[in-house]
């Protein structure tokens, strides 16, 4: 048992590595790189469920420094997580295919090779052992996302790659590495262990700035004021946008910080500093100002970017709130905000693509152009905004009924007047391309059908999250979390 | 055979130097001069697994017995270094050939590699006597050895960076040698184990201190701390590229094993700390050295003084480490001294394969490199993820330590320095990587660099690496170099 646990951890890491000489040898006959591509992220996706049916085992790589090791680890946390990044790989492939081709973009195999080690590096560190291996895939995935940042190669492209490293980058060395260092000075091991790792005799003081350099440290949760390399990575071409800005790079943050607040400090023990009031309003101010910045943003993509911005702070306050309920809506969250945008951006996409439209004003009409694009982003949209039969209904509940136990009834307020921003920015565009007149002469013409497919699957999936988001909860609750 | 390895370290090169002269065909001399460098390598592990199995090794020299004949003494810290300069100097000697061709007219091949060889043999001198005016004279063939070296290099330039280098060193050498002699008249002794002892019974302490400040002020010349470092720069910058190559990962690191040996053995760093807080002293001068530094390689053009200068501000981490004093910030500042040697030894060499390839090392020169010189490319990248300390890489090792050993002393602020001081370097780097992979490259097409010096490259490449994943040879190297160290001097 325990040995096909290892056998497959490490098949999880390696396989989409594996990927990588294929890509690179059949470059340039586009239909095999892609099935190639295709084929992994399948396999991939069955290797996690066949963990996700295993549940527990563990293996160490290698020991670097006495009690310092890279190793993985089989928890229900990283289980979640490594489930929706390696289903929605082969989606976004799907679309990849779709939007690269209709685009007519250069270096395609380099598009696909970085992409399969950004995915090896989320896989890695959806089942980190120890904080240090967490930090190392971080690194990875942080590295291994620019070059797809930077594809187009333009000036703005660039500029964008520069502010998206240097943040990330800054956020790490400053922030995270201290906050890692501390945590061994203090504690002497990094293990992930329920309850944490600190002993009764560490100060407050000391965990709420060791707290403090966490949150701001894992820069990819986009907490403000270090959320600006997300809309800054928009310039890389939509399936990068949507796979990894939106799912995979954020969702890796924002699952960091979840690991760290429950495996590292303990629930119990994040509860209890005095620190944690003031990172929860942190928090709040985030959704809220990311929500009203959204609201003023054109360019269909940066909506979407602040969007993201403002329900990672969902993610992150319910890891504050820190009591069992909220971490377990954080979780549920990080899925159905996974299926909800990344339907918007492939939409996105779409319309980029088929009509070269990025501009939120330019969409009047759209809906009768591209009515399956408009129906996928209504449903997606409204999985974000919390409305059933939704999924994203379940994860905002659990926040509230999270936010209600801890006693912090003012994020009940943050909760709902987001929501009701959500309704103004998001269906601002549906609203536009269905009721307003179609441009002249506009024929039905959607994007490619690989596109639409993978579109159509995530939208779908949204619905289906409604019906069983509820086994998803009680998975998590089952899980030992204190 | 066995018993004299700790001569023949510095003898082999010592002399294969004359041979090279007479051997005056470039190729010949080459061949010869790697010749010499592996087998001195090959010594270095010998030395080094001898001193890890069976402790500390010691050569009275022709027979005369310690403390009145020299004495060659090879432990931990000793054994440690060599070991880095060796590795260095074969990498660095295997590549030298391809990097000589396209920079030097070939009269000028076979100088090279008696210099090399010279200054080859004083840094290993140095290290595995145990004599202080030995020392000075080892520091002298190395030092007049890398004043050629660095004249040596093709622009007029270089003439006027090694006569500022030939005045610092040689008042640097003064200095040392001042100290070395209060310290002679006080105890009657040069060898370094003797005077350890005989210094904490003698009651002119003050005499003590002015003969600790020369030795100080003399070796921190050599190792360009700040603000004494203004030479460093322009001789980097201007001798020929694998030179520089050299120099930036065995020069610097051998003054501070010196600085090390005279502090914490010979002095005695309790004992200097109650006369006069150097320690402090230390940590104020390393933390200005990493900022200063390292904002000023951000705004340089040329790739070469780019690292010249991140040299400065790394030779303030090993300081920083020295400076703290616990057993923690000794063993970072030796982690240190070996990685960076690694670092600087990869950096440098992709800079010469750059050289040879396009002809100059100007930021510009890099554009579009990552399409035309890969591997070249790659290894600097690999490099440079090291330099600024990026987990699996073997600087990340030891800024792990030296941000431990500041936690221990409860030095905060100095936890932050540290690491902006690395958020620094990523910046200028990362201009680097920036302008090589996403800048064409406009005229004519340029090659890989030779085979020769990629080898040499990813050997060192891979070594930041190695270093960085299996520690267990640095990490216990260094620990049993702290623990003879501290252990010397309760």
């Amino acid at each position: 048992m325990m040995q096909s646990a290892t056998q497959l951890l490490l098949l999880a890491l390696v396989l989409p590595l594996l990927a990588v000489p294929g890509i690179l040898l059949a470059r340039n006959q586009p239909n095999l790189r892609e099935a190639i591509s295709l084929l992994t992220g399948a396999a991939l996706f069955i290797v996690n469920l066949c963990l996700f049916s295993l549940g527990e085992g563990g293996v160490v790589l290698v020991e670097i420094l006495p009690r310092l090791a890279i190793s993985l680890e089989l928890q229900p946390l990283g289980l979640v997580f490594g489930l929706v990044a390696s289903f929605l790989w082969p989606i976004t492939t799907l679309y990849a295919i779709g939007y690269m081709r209709g685009h007519d973009e250069d270096n395609q195999a380099r598009f696909y090779v970085f992409f399969a080690i950004a995915i090896s590096a989320v896989m890695g560190l959806a089942y980190s052992g120890n904080l240090f291996t967490l930090f190392v895939f971080y690194e990875i995935v942080t590295f291994s996302t620019y070059p797809l940042v930077t594809h187009a190669g333009t000036e703005k492209a660039l500029k964008g790659g520069r502010t998206y490293l240097s943040l990330l980058l800054g956020t790490s060395i400053v922030f995270f590495i201290p906050a890692m260092i501390g945590t061994w000075f203090f504690a002497g091991n990094l293990d992930f262990q329920p309850g944490g790792v600190f002993g009764e005799e560490v100060s407050p003081i000391a965990l709420s700035v060791l707290l403090v350099l966490f949150a701001f440290g894992i820069g990819k949760a986009a907490l403000m004021p270090f959320h600006r390399w997300l809309p800054a990575a928009m310039v890389a071409p939509t399936p990068v946008s949507a796979l990894l800005h939106a799912v995979a790079v954020v969702k890796a943050g924002v699952f960091s910080v979840v690991t760290v607040v429950v495996y590292i400090f303990g629930i119990d023990t994040v509860a209890k500093l005095p620190i944690t009031p003031f990172l929860v309003y942190l928090a709040g101010a985030s959704i809220l100002l990311a929500s009203l910045v959204a609201m003023r943003q054109d360019n269909f993509k940066s909506r979407l970017a602040y969007s993201t911005v403002s329900q990672l702070g969902y993610i992150t306050l319910g890891a504050f709130l820190a009591s069992e309920a909220a971490v377990a809506g954080s979780l549920l969250h990080i899925v159905m905000h996974a299926f909800g945008k990344i339907t918007l951006f492939f939409c996105a996409g779409a319309l980029y693509v088929a009509h070269h439209k990025s501009q939120i004003s330019e969409f009047d009409g759209m809906g009768r152009v591209m009515p399956i694009t408009f129906i996928a982003f209504t449903l997606g949209a409204l999985s974000i905004i919390g409305l059933p039969p939704l999924g994203g209904v379940w994860s905002k509940w659990f926040l509230m009924m999270g936010a209600l136990d801890s006693g912090y009834m003012i994020m009940l307020a943050v909760l709902s007047i987001s929501s009701l921003l959500n309704i103004v920015y998001l269906l601002e565009i549906p609203a536009r391309a269905f009721l307003k007149p179609a441009p002249e002469g506009a024929t039905l013409q959607e994007a490619r059908s690989s596109s639409v497919l993978a579109m159509t699957i995530t939208a779908l999936m949204c619905i289906a999250l409604f019906i069983y988001g509820s086994d998803i909860y009680e998975f998590i609750r089952s899980a030992r979390l204190t | 055979m066995l018993s004299h390895l700790a001569v023949l370290q510095v003898v082999v090169p010592l002399l294969a130097a004359p041979t090279c002269l007479i051997l005056e065909r470039a190729r010949a001399a080459w061949l010869f001069a790697c010749l010499a460098c592996l087998l001195s390598l090959g010594i270095s592990i010998a030395l080094f697994m001898q001193v890890e199995a069976s402790g500390p090794i010691s050569y009275a020299l022709g027979g005369w017995e310690a403390p009145w004949g020299i004495e060659y003494r090879i432990d931990a810290l000793s054994s440690f270094v060599l070991l880095l300069i060796n590795l260095v100097a074969a990498a660095v000697i295997i590549g030298a050939n391809s990097s000589l061709t396209a920079e030097l007219p070939e009269p000028r091949h076979s100088p090279f590699y008696v210099l090399f060889l010279l200054c080859f043999a004083g840094l290993q001198g140095i290290v595995a006597t145990g004599d202080a005016f030995n020392v000075f004279v080892f520091l002298e063939i190395s030092s007049l050895a890398t004043y050629a070296l660095v004249a040596l290099g093709r622009d007029r330039r270089a003439l006027f960076a090694a006569y500022q280098y030939l005045i610092v060193g040689t008042i640097g050498a003064t200095f040392y040698l001042i100290g070395i002699g209060f310290l002679y008249s006080l105890t009657g002794t040069l060898n370094m184990a003797d005077m350890a002892q005989l210094l904490p019974g003698l009651e002119e302490q003050r005499l003590v201190a002015a003969a600790f400040a020369f030795v100080v002020i003399g070796i921190a010349m050599k190792l360009a701390l700040f603000p004494l470092h203004g030479w460093l720069p322009d001789a980097y910058s201007q001798a020929p590229s694998m030179a520089t190559a050299f120099l930036a990962a065995s020069a610097t690191k051998v003054a501070l094993y010196l600085f090390i040996r005279m502090y914490f053995e010979v002095l005695g760093q309790d004992a200097v700390n109650a006369l006069f807080p150097v320690g402090k002293l230390f940590l104020l001068l390393g933390a200005i050295a990493v900022i200063l530094a390292s904002l000023a390689a951000i705004r340089q053009n040329n790739v070469k003084r780019v690292f010249a200068l991140s040299s400065v501000g790394q030779i303030g981490y090993l300081v920083i480490g020295v400076g703290l004093g616990n057993a923690l910030g000794l063993q970072a500042a030796l982690l240190h001294l070996f990685n960076h040697g690694l670092i600087k030894a990869a950096l440098f060499i992709a800079v010469a394969a750059v050289v040879c390839r396009v002809g100059g090392s100007r930021l510009e020169d890099f554009r579009g490199l990552g399409r035309a010189m890969p591997w070249t490319m790659g290894g600097m990248v690999i490099g440079a993820l090291s330099l600024i300390g990026v987990p699996l890489t073997a600087g990340f090792v030891s800024k792990w330590y030296l941000v431990l050993a500041a936690m221990e002393s409860g030095l905060w602020p100095l936890v932050a320095l540290v690491l902006i001081g690395s958020f620094i370097a990523l910046f200028y780097v990362w201009r680097i990587v920036e302008v090589a992979y996403f800048q064409p490259r406009d005229g004519a097409a340029v090659s890989e660099a030779p085979l020769m010096l990629l080898l040499p490259l990813w050997a060192m490449a891979l070594a930041n690496l190695y270093f960085g994943i299996d520690t267990s040879l640095t990490v216990g190297g260094s620990e049993q170099a702290v623990n003879f160290l501290m252990g010397s001097r309760p």
